[in-house]
């Protein structure tokens, strides 16, 4: 008796693990980013590239009229490319601009942005990278911009440009 | 044209011959007889010549670029060089197939001819159940993924095979781990008809263990090309990435290494009868699930050749098919041990091994559940979620320790019974010596230094071991020389992972830059038009602080079909540290980001590899 139950056992649990990859197959494996625009941003906490202090998103988000957020990292190109255009609208403009520091080496960020100037008002960690995709990201660079109140007004994909930057400078004045 | 034709119906042959054979091998089991009759001989022969035929026809449609022919359209072009249409045959989800199934019908052929000493019964039932395995694979390709399917109207030209493909590492990368995973089909068969046979013994130990210790050497070396192609050709700098795909070729690697290992206390002591039989079928059980993973679309990967769902369920149903046929034959025929108890001391050689087989089953449970649990989780709860490299690092590493000393102290004990008195105080001396050498090399870098000089000092531990057996006089050669490897591998990429150092920065043409103590000076840039890519060649000058100058020159591709933009790196490889520079397209031609790094001990991982597959090739030759 008991090794029938210990046959059936086995036999069910392997009929299980039947099922659940039947089941996978149907599942897409591709990871769709979330339609953001005109939606409140998830809230996320982490932590600060320099002052090493926890943050979150609503405080810095809330204190603002306008908040940009930058997804980067030290080892994208494009990033790169991207970097004067920030710091230009950082020298313009009052806006706040978050950056969010995508699956980086903490060494490598602070030695991107000594070379490179620092844009930004504050700098959170996303060492994983799930921030970013809870926030919809579909990769770096991307940009966020957000009214007070954490709703998306903007999503840019891929590296800023300059005509996107008069259009952000247009909407927050 | 033709040779899809000739291809087709080959393949149909093949297929019809599978199923008189196993219509055959049951016929003569029950007949009795004394010798294996020569039809069935002459069968599996005709057998493997006629999937060499189909398979050399597909290689010839791809040599003369019959786009006519679907997979040589979807996967070669006509300037693609001689060499890569070749290797491009397998180097798509058909023609790997086929490719599989060749080497398929090669193994039982093989098997046959060298089992003649075995009973007649247990080869005919080896045949039967290789028979289904292989009419599986038949059905499989017949199905869902014929390589000789006809385009019309006729296209003038290929789409191309992917560019990273293009590399003579994944050129035989395919065809040498096929190589171990139908070894391991051949394990499970043969266990099967052992276990119906009650034949699990030591002379059959003594016969499998052959097959189980070539089936480990492919696994190992095809293991091995996959990551000294993910080092030179992605250009990432890394050779293992935990990929779902690098991890569902450890899985059966672990499972044979646990058998490998177990095998020899059957053939030594007579003891483990059924957890030898769940490991030959677990082996090939693996095997199956990492084709099904990867060729489902399940996970995602360089290997998805297409999302195809059909496929994906017709794998899903074969693999269970025989997990379940497996299960229920292991019910039936239980297998009667020896009396265990008895014949089980604490401190013994077969202890040893069954502890040696714990970490092995927990390694492999790790990377199984690392690599399956998103795949649990998105169907019952909908989330979305990547199993990265750390969750394996932190899982593993810690128990690495205890292997490793385990490995040291065990492998030499001796069979049945050993005594407390042989572990002598020279070996904790020489232990604490180790801890101190590798405290000294550690302590140096922003490592958590206790855990790491641990480490450290278990691998050089077991090295140090392994040495003095070389030393003396009657060891275990193959044995020792594959653990020496492995303490070897443990080290080198210990230290690969100490001290390698990144550098990275954007870079105009003329410019010099210092990193560290290095000069790194972008010095010349040339474009050059290949056949089938156009290619952007820098170079560059790294100058240390002792003045010698080391040139490298990485490269970017441009190929036109399909039009995809590849970068090579340069590694000057020397025996302490690769150099390894890559480049990428910034903006035009004239800014490029550069990559640099050093990354030391590099060659001792495959050198290590190599030594640990040479000790496991050398107990195949070694007579008994």
């Amino acid at each position: 008796m008991k090794k029938n139950i210990f046959y059936l056992s086995v036999l069910l649990f392997f009929t299980f693990i039947f099922t659940i990859f039947y089941l996978g197959l149907d599942k897409s494996n591709f990871y769709k980013p979330k339609e953001v625009k005109n939606k409140n941003l998830e809230e996320f906490t982490s932590t600060e590239l320099f002052s090493n202090k926890q943050l979150s998103s609503k405080y810095i988000i809330e204190n603002n009229n306008f908040t940009l957020i930058n997804i980067w990292s030290s080892w994208c190109a494009p990033c790169r490319s991207e970097h004067a255009i920030l710091m230009n609208l950082s020298k313009k403009t009052d806006l706040n601009i978050i950056g969010l520091n995508y699956k980086d080496k903490k060494n490598n960020a602070i030695k991107f942005l000594d070379e490179l100037g620092n844009p930004y008002s504050k700098n959170l960690i996303d060492a994983d990278g799930t921030i970013s995709i809870s926030l919809g990201a579909y990769g770096v660079p991307e940009s966020f911009l957000l009214n007070n109140k954490s709703i998306v007004i903007r999503k840019y994909i891929g590296p800023l440009t300059s005509d996107n930057i008069s259009e952000i400078i247009k909407i927050i004045q | 044209m033709i040779s899809s034709h000739i291809g087709y119906y080959s393949l149909l042959l093949g297929f019809i011959i599978s199923v008189s054979l196993l219509f055959y091998s049951i016929f003569y089991l029950k007949k009795n007889s004394q010798k294996i009759n020569q039809n069935i001989f002459s069968l599996l022969f005709l057998q493997f010549f006629i999937v060499v035929i189909s398979f050399l026809s597909l290689v010839y449609s791809f040599i003369i670029s019959d786009f006519s022919n679907e997979t040589v359209y979807n996967n070669s072009h006509s300037t693609k060089p001689l060499f890569y249409k070749i290797t491009g045959t397998w180097g798509n989800h058909e023609g790997s197939l086929l490719l599989w199934l060749l080497v398929l019908t090669l193994f039982i052929f093989l098997f046959i001819i060298f089992s003649k000493k075995q009973p007649v019964k247990y080869r005919l039932l080896s045949i039967f159940f290789q028979q289904i395995i292989i009419s599986g694979f038949f059905l499989f390709l017949l199905l869902t993924s014929n390589p000789f399917n006809f385009l019309f109207p006729i296209p003038n030209e290929g789409l191309g095979l992917n560019p990273i493909l293009q590399d003579p590492a994944l050129a035989i990368h395919p065809p040498i781990l096929y190589l171990g995973y139908v070894g391991s089909s051949i394990i499970f068969s043969a266990s099967l008809a052992s276990l119906i046979q009650n034949n699990i013994n030591k002379l059959w130990a003594t016969h499998i263990k052959k097959w189980i210790q070539i089936a480990w050497f492919f696994l190992t070396i095809g293991i091995l090309l996959g990551s000294i192609w993910a080092y030179y050709e992605l250009g990432w700098g890394g050779f293992w990435f935990w990929d779902p795909v690098e991890n569902v070729s450890l899985m059966p690697w672990l499972c044979l290494t646990a058998l490998f290992h177990t095998v020899i206390v059957l053939e030594k002591r007579n003891l483990l009868k059924s957890w030898t039989l769940i490991l030959s079928i677990a082996t090939f059980t693996f095997s199956m699930i990492g084709t099904f993973l990867v060729r489902s679309g399940i996970l995602n990967s360089v290997h998805t050749f297409a999302n195809d769902p059909e496929r994906g369920v017709f794998i899903l149903i074969f693999l269970f098919s025989l997990i379940f046929l497996s299960i229920i034959l292991f019910f039936i025929y239980q297998v009667k041990e020896s009396n265990t108890e008895k014949n089980f001391f604490l401190i013994s050689k077969e202890t040893s091994i069954l502890i040696n087989n714990w970490f092995m089953m927990y390694f492999l449970s790790v990377v199984l559940i690392g690599t399956t649990y998103p795949i649990f989780l998105e169907v019952i709860t909908n989330e979305k979620i990547s199993i990265g490299p750390p969750f394996f690092n932190k899982l593993m590493v810690p128990f690495l320790i205890l292997f490793l000393i385990f490995m040291a102290l065990g492998s030499n004990l001796k069979w049945i019974k050993d005594n407390y008195k042989n572990i002598k105080y020279s070996k904790i001396v020489l232990f604490f010596i180790c801890i101190l050498i590798s405290f000294y090399i550690v302590k140096k870098t922003s490592s958590d230094v206790l855990f790491t000089s641990v480490l450290g000092a278990a691998a050089l531990y077991l090295l140090f071991v392994n040495i003095r057996e070389f030393l003396s006089k009657n060891n275990n050669i193959s044995q020792t020389i594959s653990h020496f490897g492995f303490s070897l591998f443990v080290l080198s990429i210990l230290l690969n992972s100490l001290f390698s150092d990144e550098f990275s920065a954007n870079m105009k043409l003329g410019q010099e830059l210092v990193h560290k103590k290095e000069q790194i000076k972008f010095s010349k840039i040339k474009s050059i038009d290949k056949e089938n890519y156009k290619s952007i060649i820098a170079n560059f000058e790294i100058k240390d602080d002792e003045k010698n100058i080391t040139s490298l020159y990485p490269e970017i591709r441009i190929y036109n079909q399909p039009n995809i933009l590849t970068s090579e790196a340069d590694i000057k490889t020397t025996i302490f540290l690769d150099k390894f520079i890559v480049i990428n397209l910034i903006k035009g031609e004239e800014i490029f980001n550069v990559r640099y790094q050093t990354k030391p001990f590099m060659i001792w991982i495959w050198i290590s590899v190599c030594l640990i597959s040479i000790g496991g090739i050398l107990g195949v030759l070694k007579k008994n």
